[in-house]
């Protein structure tokens, strides 16, 4: 038996990840444990989870790697700052130290943390660093069912690399080109997140939410900040943009492009200008995307496409790739971010430097991404009991039907069950559900359960069998990466009144039998469910069906804005205890709301910090 | 350190990046005797380059 443990830390979304022969068996990221959102520390009590979950104290696992190079890091840190000199000083006297103290004495800092969890570890020799984007991709083909395929990852920036294109063939990966920083389609995203007022690498998803309350109309103004080749490969234009040297991600050059200065989330709303910049950006990003797929499918004449790192969670240029069939199958790593870069790092290490046979799984081989923490029957009740919860305890099938009966009463529940899910999507594990159908569910669930902005979408499940019925859409899509329109039988027309509406008014419009999750351009993002991979969730799903004839459920992470998904039972009564949600069924338990101590009520709106 | 500086001789040496040496040199020799006499090196927030 042969362990590999992936570790991805320091940057953010810190993660751990275990392999025994070859086969995943634990992963989770250190934000679930620490309670704070992309929590980019060492990962203590991730690792400590991967390694009590497979049985192995540290001083047993065979390898260890680290999911990129600090020293070739610190190579483009000191090479952008001689080409950028002396522009940049301050940045460089605020990171120097930072390197100099720590950063550049990596192997010895992590060495020294991980002998924390066994004082028998006693050698550094079985320590071992991958690249950045060596772990992206090995993350998004090693897991995928293909024996062969083009690996396409991008985002912010790694080592040098911001863009890759790898081949894999059966138990070989090999990055065959890169785009190097400053030139990054994540950095370029991420630049407009700052503009709009969000959150550098977590308000992405806004951006991309936002996108369709707005027309395109800065496209030509976007495209002046990026050189866009024919085979999708581009140069932006560093006049711009200040990261490279500063300490925010634009600059007036920027400002004066667009006509205004980045918004203040504090103090200024969201106007129809950070819509349209939205959908600008989006539509930009898109036919980059787009280009680049188009350009190494007919290159490498290869028809399967893999795809990682934090651009691929942009699931609307995934829908694009797919629906414009220019390759015949494509599988998105779910934990695409740099949580799944530990994984990556400990399957290269396992596949590529040490050449193991690769089994290929025709479902993949990430276990329906179900691979952390889980809880027994028995340590939910004690746990509930312990925090002073009122709960009753169903067999199987009454727990399926009293809560799909809850669920067509438009009661919102915090659904709790096996497995959590590695990476940033709540599968149906660690979710809260709701009906697609009701009219006012998109607002509640944004307002009173996640408190979150009203114009942020939510995403279905769809069992499998049904998922052509009522959207445009034929392949699996079980991580929630894909997004395609609502099938055309299922909308409904909006009046010539309702088509001049601007932005967030759009939202109030019913568009669709299931406008919960039907997005104002009449989009969704699907998660498929079927059998195999979650049955529990599978069978809540049909039963609902068979109530409400509706095969859909509404599903969104079981958080509140700015927490990080609930982890433990008692993470998840808090959660019920400080929003409305109405049940919590966690395992074979249901807690009613109502029937709860009220001094253990929270004030959640204001418990975690904005992100 | 002994280690440290051995990997880091070889990665210079594998890059082929022998002119960062002197920046090297400079900046930890200089670096650390600011770091010594200042106590804690804190990150600034944005990710790009750190």
């Amino acid at each position: 038996m042969t362990s590999v443990l992936g570790i991805s830390a320091f940057y953010h979304d810190s993660a751990a990840c275990i392999l025994i022969d070859g086969k995943i068996i634990a992963a989770a990221q250190e934000e679930r444990f620490s309670r704070k959102k992309h929590d980019p520390s060492y990962p203590y009590n991730a690792i400590e989870f991967v390694l009590k979950y497979s049985n192995l104290k540290l001083s047993e696992v065979d390898y260890i790697v680290f999911f990129e190079k600090p020293f070739l890091k610190f190579e483009r840190l000191l090479e952008t700052y001689v080409a950028f000199a002396p522009k940049g000083f301050s940045s460089f006297a605020k990171a120097m130290p930072l390197w100099i103290k720590e950063k550049l004495f990596q192997k010895n800092y992590l060495y020294n943390k991980l002998k924390q969890h066994d004082k028998d570890f006693i050698s550094n020799k079985n320590i071992y660093f991958s690249e950045h984007h060596l772990s992206h991709a090995a993350s998004a083909y090693f897991p995928s069912p293909f024996n062969e395929a083009v690996v396409l990852t991008a985002d912010g920036v790694g080592e040098w690399a911001t863009t890759t294109v790898a081949i894999g063939k059966k138990n070989d990966l090999e990055i065959k080109k890169e785009i190097h920083f400053p030139h990054s389609l994540g950095l370029l995203y991420s630049a407009f997140t700052y503009f709009t007022g969000f959150k550098v690498n977590s308000g992405e998803y806004k951006l991309m939410g936002l996108a369709p309350y707005g027309k395109p109309i800065y496209e030509d103004k976007v495209k002046k900040l990026i050189d866009i080749k024919d085979d999708g490969s581009f140069r932006l234009d560093q006049r711009y943009f200040n990261y490279a040297t500063g300490l925010t991600m634009t600059n007036d050059k920027f400002n004066n492009l667009f006509g205004q200065k980045p918004r203040n989330p504090k103090n200024e709303k969201i106007t129809q200008f950070h819509m349209d910049i939205a959908s600008s950006v989006q539509k930009v990003t898109e036919e980059i995307i787009l280009k680049l797929a188009k350009s190494i499918r007919e290159e490498y004449k290869i028809k399967n496409l893999c795809l990682a790192g934090g651009v691929a969670l942009n699931c609307v240029a995934n829908g694009k790739i797919l629906n414009e069939k220019i390759f015949e199958n494509i599988w998105i790593q779910p934990a695409a971010g740099d949580a799944g870069g530990s994984l990556g790092a400990a399957l290269a290490l396992w596949y590529v430097e040490n050449g193991n046979q690769r089994k290929i799984d025709l479902n993949d081989n990430m276990n329906g991404s179900y691979l952390g923490t889980e809880y027994s029957q028995d340590e939910i009740e004690k746990e509930l009991l312990l925090i002073g919860a009122n709960f009753k305890t169903f067999s199987y099938n009454e727990l399926i039907d009293k809560t799909s009966k809850f669920l067509s009463q438009e009661k919102v529940i915090g659904w709790f069950q096996g497995r959590m899910e590695f990476g940033p999507r709540a599968l149906g594990n660690r979710s809260i559900l709701a009906d697609p159908r009701s009219n006012t569910m998109q607002k509640n669930l944004n307002l009173k359960v996640k408190y979150r902005e009203s114009f942020r979408p939510f995403a279905p499940s769809v069992l499998r069998e049904d998922l052509s019925k009522w959207f445009n859409m034929e392949v699996d899509s079980p991580y929630m990466l894909l997004v395609t329109n609502v099938n055309s039988q299922k909308t409904y027309k909006m009046t010539e009144e309702e088509t001049k509406l601007f932005g967030i008014d759009k939202l109030n419009i019913q568009r669709s039998e299931i406008p919960a999750v039907t997005h104002v351009d009449y989009t969704a993002r699907i998660q498929t469910v079927d059998r195999i991979r979650n049955k529990r969730y599978y069978d809540l799903i049909s039963k609902f069906k068979e109530i409400t004839g509706c095969p859909i459920l509404v599903n969104t992470s079981f958080n509140v804005r700015g927490e990080p998904i609930v982890n433990s039972p008692s993470d998840a009564f808090n959660c019920l205890m400080g929003t409305e949600l109405d049940y919590l069924v966690i395992g074979n338990c249901i807690l009613d709301k109502n029937e709860q101590n009220q001094s253990l009520l929270k004030n959640y709106s204001t418990e975690f910090e904005l992100d | 350190m002994i280690e440290f500086l051995k990997e880091f001789w070889e990665f210079l040496r594998i890059r082929k990046k022998y002119w960062l040496l002197p920046i090297i040199i400079v900046l930890i020799v200089f670096g650390g005797l600011i770091v010594l006499t200042q106590g804690s090196a804190i990150a600034p927030f944005i990710y790009t380059i750190f």
